[in-house]
């Protein structure tokens, strides 16, 4: 399998054809937006003291950005905040070809491994990770 | 026809990059090995300031300099007093937003510009119409996204003081008919502000026959280093401005309460300016003029059709401007995003441009999410080309089993 061919890896386009929570539904959200290629997501999450309880997206851009917040919804839903920003952390890290320990953590999102070839596109697999990121963080843009 | 594999050995881009296919000219031209020398030249034999030391080096930095202006200045015609250094496009084109309006823009006046514009042409005026209450106002485009004069009239009336448009749309490749709107402009006594970054690298711009009053234009997108662009302006025009920075080398004498200011255009280039770049934008002329603007614009013409019609055959691809007249090309795999594909023509070594391009009101009025663009110039070969056609049907290929 070359390069190309393991970036766009079969989960990848399963979720950028059939997205998974996606829509919102009105909980704190945060919005980024990258200019220079156009990738648009926002990120809904509803997040009490401890637990991720419900993450959800929206938005528009290439299958790489689109995925990942496909994948990010289903991956962090349910996770302790602790777990989740150790997730995040780690996935940033598997994006920029860094060695991982606990790599079973990262589920179906294993395969962004592939982004690592594409420095280019590391910012569109990670947008929808620093949307949630900043959720955690507790920042969210004004409804 | 011009000797490409020569010129192609005075850019050690492709030496250093041997399977390199650049077609990203729109953005910044590679830049050839005379320039990076010149540059190197004056850093290594006379590199001190300009206009202030009173020693012989100096007095060599100063000539070099001068004469790089002198000949920026014979490329568009216009005169050395017209011929302000800046950093680029974006830059000239806010200095003369900011000092124009500042002194002559009110409420009730009117801006012209265009959907077609980078956005360095749109958002200085937006900003300045929202703050002075004045308004901006876009020329309708026709059907095919062109500028024209028709619906420039429709638009044009006594209440405009500016127009800033496009020379070459940077997304579409189209002219604007700059002429008939200029002379239409100064029936009312309107300025009219040419943005030219994607112009002169491709035609002969001669700014006395366009009678425009100001024009800008980098030397990054016509073989020049970054970093310098040029502010042209009418000597008149350039008079019944005020500079927008004050400081060192752009005043005759100070007082404890005022200054008097030199003649333009040292009196709009307060500091130390880029001596090194400005040497290297003139060599970068000289290779212009050594091959000659008509017989660039004609090759890349022949390139731009050759382009076209490979990609017009694929099944799968849309193009937006298969009329445009600079050679630049946007276009989409139909259902792909822009910056997936790029990725895939990137694996091949092809450098293309995905994206809004600085240019969102385009991909607006086109109602896409950014397009593809490849642009072409001088160094670029029928080989590039046929790569970068092969790599475009396989793409088309690649992505059907993928995606859907």
């Amino acid at each position: 399998m070359n390069n190309l061919e393991n970036l766009y890896r079969q989960v990848i386009i399963e979720h950028y054809n059939h997205p998974r929570n996606k829509g919102l539904k009105g909980y704190p959200q945060v919005h980024l937006y990258n200019p220079s290629c156009g990738d648009d997501i926002t990120i809904e999450a509803e997040i009490d003291t401890e637990t991720v309880k419900e993450v959800n997206f929206d938005g528009t851009g290439c299958s790489i950005c689109c995925s990942s917040a496909s994948i990010l919804t289903e991956l962090l839903k349910g996770k302790s905040i602790s777990e989740a920003q150790n997730i995040i952390n780690k996935f940033y890290m598997l994006v920029k070809g860094e060695n991982i320990t606990g790599e079973d953590e990262l589920e179906e999102a294993i395969v962004y491994r592939g982004v690592s070839k594409f420095p280019a596109r590391i910012k569109c697999a990670t947008l929808p990770w620093k949307a949630f990121e900043q959720l955690l963080d507790g920042d969210k843009n004004e409804k | 026809m011009l000797k490409v594999k020569e010129i192609r050995d005075l850019f050690p881009m492709y030496k250093n990059n041997p399977n390199l296919i650049y077609l990203d000219n729109g953005a910044t031209s590679l830049t050839p090995q005379t320039v990076l020398d010149k540059m190197n030249e004056y850093y290594s034999w006379y590199g001190v300031n300009i206009h202030r030391g009173a020693y012989y080096l100096s007095y060599k930095a100063t000539e070099e300099y001068d004469k790089a202006r002198e000949k920026i200045a014979d490329f568009v015609n216009g005169d050395f007093s017209e011929i302000i250094f800046t950093k680029n496009t974006s830059n000239s084109l806010n200095m003369i937003a900011l000092m124009y309006a500042e002194k002559y823009l009110k409420a009730v006046d009117v801006v012209i510009t265009s959907e077609l514009e980078h956005h360095c042409s749109i958002l200085p005026w937006m900003k300045i119409c929202q703050r002075k209450k004045a308004e901006i106002r876009y020329i309708p485009l026709d059907d095919s996204g062109r500028i024209t004069v028709e619906n420039f009239r429709k638009v044009f009336d006594n209440n405009v003081k500016v127009v800033a448009l496009t020379y070459v749309s940077n997304v579409m490749g189209y002219i604007s008919p700059l002429r008939e709107i200029i002379s239409l402009a100064h029936q009312n006594n309107s300025v009219v502000i040419v943005d030219a970054a994607q112009g002169t690298a491709h035609f002969k711009i001669d700014v006395k026959e366009l009678d425009c009053d100001f024009m800008a234009f980098s030397a990054h997108k016509m073989l020049g280093p970054t970093g310098i662009g040029v502010l042209y302006g009418k000597k008149s025009e350039l008079l019944k401005l005020e500079p927008l920075e004050y400081g060192g080398d752009m005043n005759q004498s100070v007082s404890k309460t005022d200054v008097e200011i030199k003649a333009p255009p040292f009196r709009f280039e307060a500091g130390t300016a880029p001596i090194a770049e400005a040497l290297g934008f003139a060599q970068a002329i000289d290779l212009i003029n050594g091959i000659g603007i008509k017989n660039i614009n004609h090759y890349c013409a022949s390139l731009h059709k050759y382009a076209l019609s490979g990609l017009d055959a694929i099944e799968g691809i849309t193009l937006y401007n298969p009329a445009s007249d600079a050679p630049i090309i946007s276009f989409n795999i139909n259902g792909v995003h822009p910056h997936d594909a790029a990725t895939f023509f990137d694996e091949n070594n092809i450098c293309l441009r995905a994206g809004h391009h600085c240019a969102q009101l385009v991909s607006r009025w086109l109602k896409c999410n950014g397009t593809l663009r490849a642009s072409f110039y001088i160094y670029n070969s029928y080989q590039d080309i046929d790569r970068f056609i092969e790599a475009a049907k396989q793409a088309v290929r690649f992505f059907k089993k993928v995606i859907r």
